[in-house]
């Protein structure tokens, strides 16, 4: 129940609330306000949502090859029955035996219904010590062949769909990883070379220059080619990951660096240290909550160019390679234009790729705008 | 003036150094020296190589010494110009690369070219007229180019040039001209293939670049300087263009560092979409069959061309902009 008087009080107090507020909380209140960032913010979280769920969302096994079922055209969802009453239902496939090669290929079928169901059993997948055979949707009448590709399927008739969710999962955790590696280096160094200065400054600057001025593409081809091929795809992928992290830092330690230098002149600073605080103190009390939100945004801006990296790695066949699945390595199929033009669905994992960059760059760029709360 | 070229110079010696070092690891990654890669790929295609043979070879690239010995032997050949033989082609290193590092380079530099001259005019379009429809539309086909990997946009490319006009677009030459010697009418061919990959690569750096100089000429605009400038009656196009933004070219000095690495970068993977014939595609080849001389020495040569160009279109800079020639003071 709802006073008059508890209204007022609310009023009056927002002015206080906005004098006693957190930095952060400042930042996401002028983030808010932002739009487009907000839109991304909401399409990132969903993206990440749906790699966590990667396994329950797929239709098929991933891995599962089937020749037969090459190259299939997505299928659409019917919605509704004949009768207008809610039953989604795709069509069913048919065998065809090609009298020449004598090989079965199945086509589209649509005299036949095959009716969804939610909730349905399947192959069974596991994360993290959890297991499971529940997915989202599964088929109530299947027949021999048929299956539910909602984005069609490759050569080797695996359903792409299936795949993106996976790959999905891999790409977007890669991005995470590497920039957290790329964050501590970027912190650790640009915060020595900040907090030192002198000919350590002297040094990490250079090194910077140097590590920024190096061709990056042919220097991650070459350390990625190098990693053994009977390494497990775990291992392959820390690997990369880690490859892709010691030539991004760079830019995360620049930002440390200025935001250190320029707050270490503030009048906080210097009240803190004449109070007697101890350095470390004055680093992680006073400063670290000052520039949070520009790191922030710097990161947010840093992992599209990672996850770009590893799609690029692995699209050339030098990244993760299979049966890991990730953008790059699914995109690696659609690189023959004879393939594309027999199969443009093949291209569909440049979708995410181009959505999740943009809300990144969005995001990034209504961090830093909300960044500076006083500004 | 002169000690900011010497540490320039100095820099571009240390990252060469740096650059030489990890083509050298790449070279000796692979398990196992690469006389042994080499006997294995003789006895692959059939031939024998002697055991005399074996360690002459180790001996001529210091195989049994450590390994500061092999880096310090390899670099004083590859001084003199020796850069090995690549084991796939049976060939020197040089005599396999030939023109397509000078391709990849005319391509990294026709980029660089179309970036700028796109960048500066949208970006004092898009600021001057801001929020205006002209102003959407490039902010919305630079967001395509910020988002869209450049290896993407090829796929695309190709896809809908074959889908819409029944063309193959890649290629740097018509098939009649592939395998002729350079004449006037092979240069002339070059020209006409060179504009489409040289946009494609052009497109991401050029979407960065028109944002900042959005922002900051639009920073200058706001200035008292502009003002006065206008008060005094001077025409808009000189109130623009004569200060504001002189004062807002600072991106382009500044960012052209890391502009003609990073396009160095895109070239590999865009010609292999596209199969340009320069370096990249020979890289990843060599690469997948550990052909390591010649992998090593194209990362080599890559490098060291992209940081002669960095400090080459430093110096251009200094040249044309006269507030960096007294910063470096």
């Amino acid at each position: 129940m709802r006073f008059p008087f508890m209204r007022r009080r609310r009023a009056a107090s927002a002015a206080e609330r906005y004098a006693t507020a957190t930095q952060l909380q400042l930042t996401w209140w002028r983030f808010r306000r932002h739009r487009l960032a907000m839109i991304s913010l909401v399409v990132l979280v969903l993206a990440y949502g749906m790699a966590i769920m990667a396994d329950f969302l797929t239709t098929t096994d991933p891995h599962d090859t089937n020749a037969a079922t090459s190259y299939i055209a997505p299928q659409a969802i019917h919605w509704h029955d004949d009768d207008g009453s809610f039953r989604p239902y795709i069509y069913g496939l048919k065998g065809v035996r090609d009298l020449r090669t004598f090989k079965l290929n199945y086509t589209v079928d649509t005299s036949r219904k095959v009716y969804l169901q939610f909730l349905a059993h399947n192959y069974t997948w596991s994360v993290l010590g959890f297991r499971s055979d529940l997915h989202l949707v599964g088929l109530r009448n299947p027949q021999r062949g048929d299956g539910i590709y909602l984005l069609g399927t490759d050569q080797l008739g695996r359903d792409l769909w299936s795949r993106l969710m996976v790959a999905t999962r891999v790409s977007l955790f890669i991005g995470l990883t590497g920039v957290s590696i790329s964050l501590f280096l970027g912190i650790v160094l640009g915060g020595i070379s900040a907090i030192y200065g002198g000919w350590v400054d002297l040094i990490v600057q250079r090194l910077i220059e140097v590590v920024r001025s190096m061709p990056t593409i042919p220097l991650w081809l070459g350390l990625a080619a190098a990693l053994p091929s009977s390494w497990s795809v775990t291992q392959i992928y820390f690997a990369i990951t880690i490859i892709i992290s010691l030539l991004a830092w760079t830019d995360l330690a620049r930002v440390v660096r200025g935001k250190f230098l320029s707050l270490r002149e503030e009048d906080f600073v210097l009240a803190a240290e004449l109070a007697g605080a101890s350095q470390a103190r004055i680093i992680f009390r006073h400063m670290l909550p000052s520039f949070a939100s520009h790191i922030i945004a710097a990161v947010s801006l840093a992992l599209p160019a990672m996850i770009i990296s590893e799609t690029s790695l692995s699209f050339l066949g030098l990244g993760l390679r299979p049966p890991a699945i990730s953008w790059g390595v699914l995109l690696q199929d659609a690189q023959n234009i004879q393939t594309l033009a027999l199969a443009p669905w093949l291209l569909s994992a440049a979708v995410p790729v181009i959505f999740v960059i943009l809300a990144f760059n969005f995001l990034g760029d209504g961090l830093r705008d909300a960044a500076d709360p006083y500004g | 003036m002169i000690t900011f070229l010497v540490r320039r110079f100095l820099l571009a010696i240390v990252t060469i150094w740096m650059i030489s070092v990890l083509s050298f690891v790449i070279i000796q990654l692979p398990p196992g020296d690469f006389v042994d890669t080499y006997i294995a790929q003789m006895a692959a295609s059939g031939s024998q190589v002697s055991a005399e043979a074996a360690n002459a070879m180790r001996q001529l690239y210091g195989l049994d010494r450590p390994m500061y010995v092999q880096y310090g032997k390899w670099i004083v050949r590859v001084v003199q110009g020796d850069f090995g033989e690549s084991m796939e082609w049976r060939r020197p290193v040089m005599e396999v690369i030939g023109d397509r590092l000078w391709l990849t380079l005319l391509l990294s530099f026709s980029a660089l070219i179309i970036t700028w001259g796109l960048a500066l005019p949208i970006g004092i379009y898009s600021a001057v007229r801001q929020y205006s429809f002209g102003d959407y539309a490039f902010t919305l086909v630079g967001f395509i180019g910020i988002a869209v990997p450049n290896f993407l946009l090829a796929l695309g490319v190709m896809y809908f040039a074959f889908r819409w006009f029944g063309a193959s677009v890649g290629g740097l030459f018509s098939a009649e001209y592939t395998l002729l010697p350079w004449s006037m009418g092979k240069v002339w061919d070059l020209m006409r293939h060179l504009p489409l990959p040289a946009v494609i690569l052009a497109l991401g750096g050029t979407a960065q670049l028109v944002r900042i100089m959005r922002a900051n000429l639009l920073d200058e605009l706001r200035r008292p300087y502009v003002v006065t400038a206008r008060a005094k009656g001077l025409t808009e196009r000189r109130v623009i263009l004569k200060y504001p933004v002189r004062a807002a070219l600072n991106p382009f000095a500044s960012n052209i560092a890391y502009l003609f690495p990073y396009l160095v970068s895109g070239s590999v993977i865009i010609s292999i979409v596209l199969g340009l014939p320069t370096v990249g595609p020979l890289l990843v080849e060599s690469l997948i069959s550990q052909d390591m001389f010649l992998a090593g020495t194209i990362v080599l040569l890559l490098g060291v061309l992209t940081v002669a160009g960095t400090f080459i279109s430093d110096l251009v800079l200094m040249w044309v902009d006269p507030r960096l020639r007294r910063q470096m003071d």
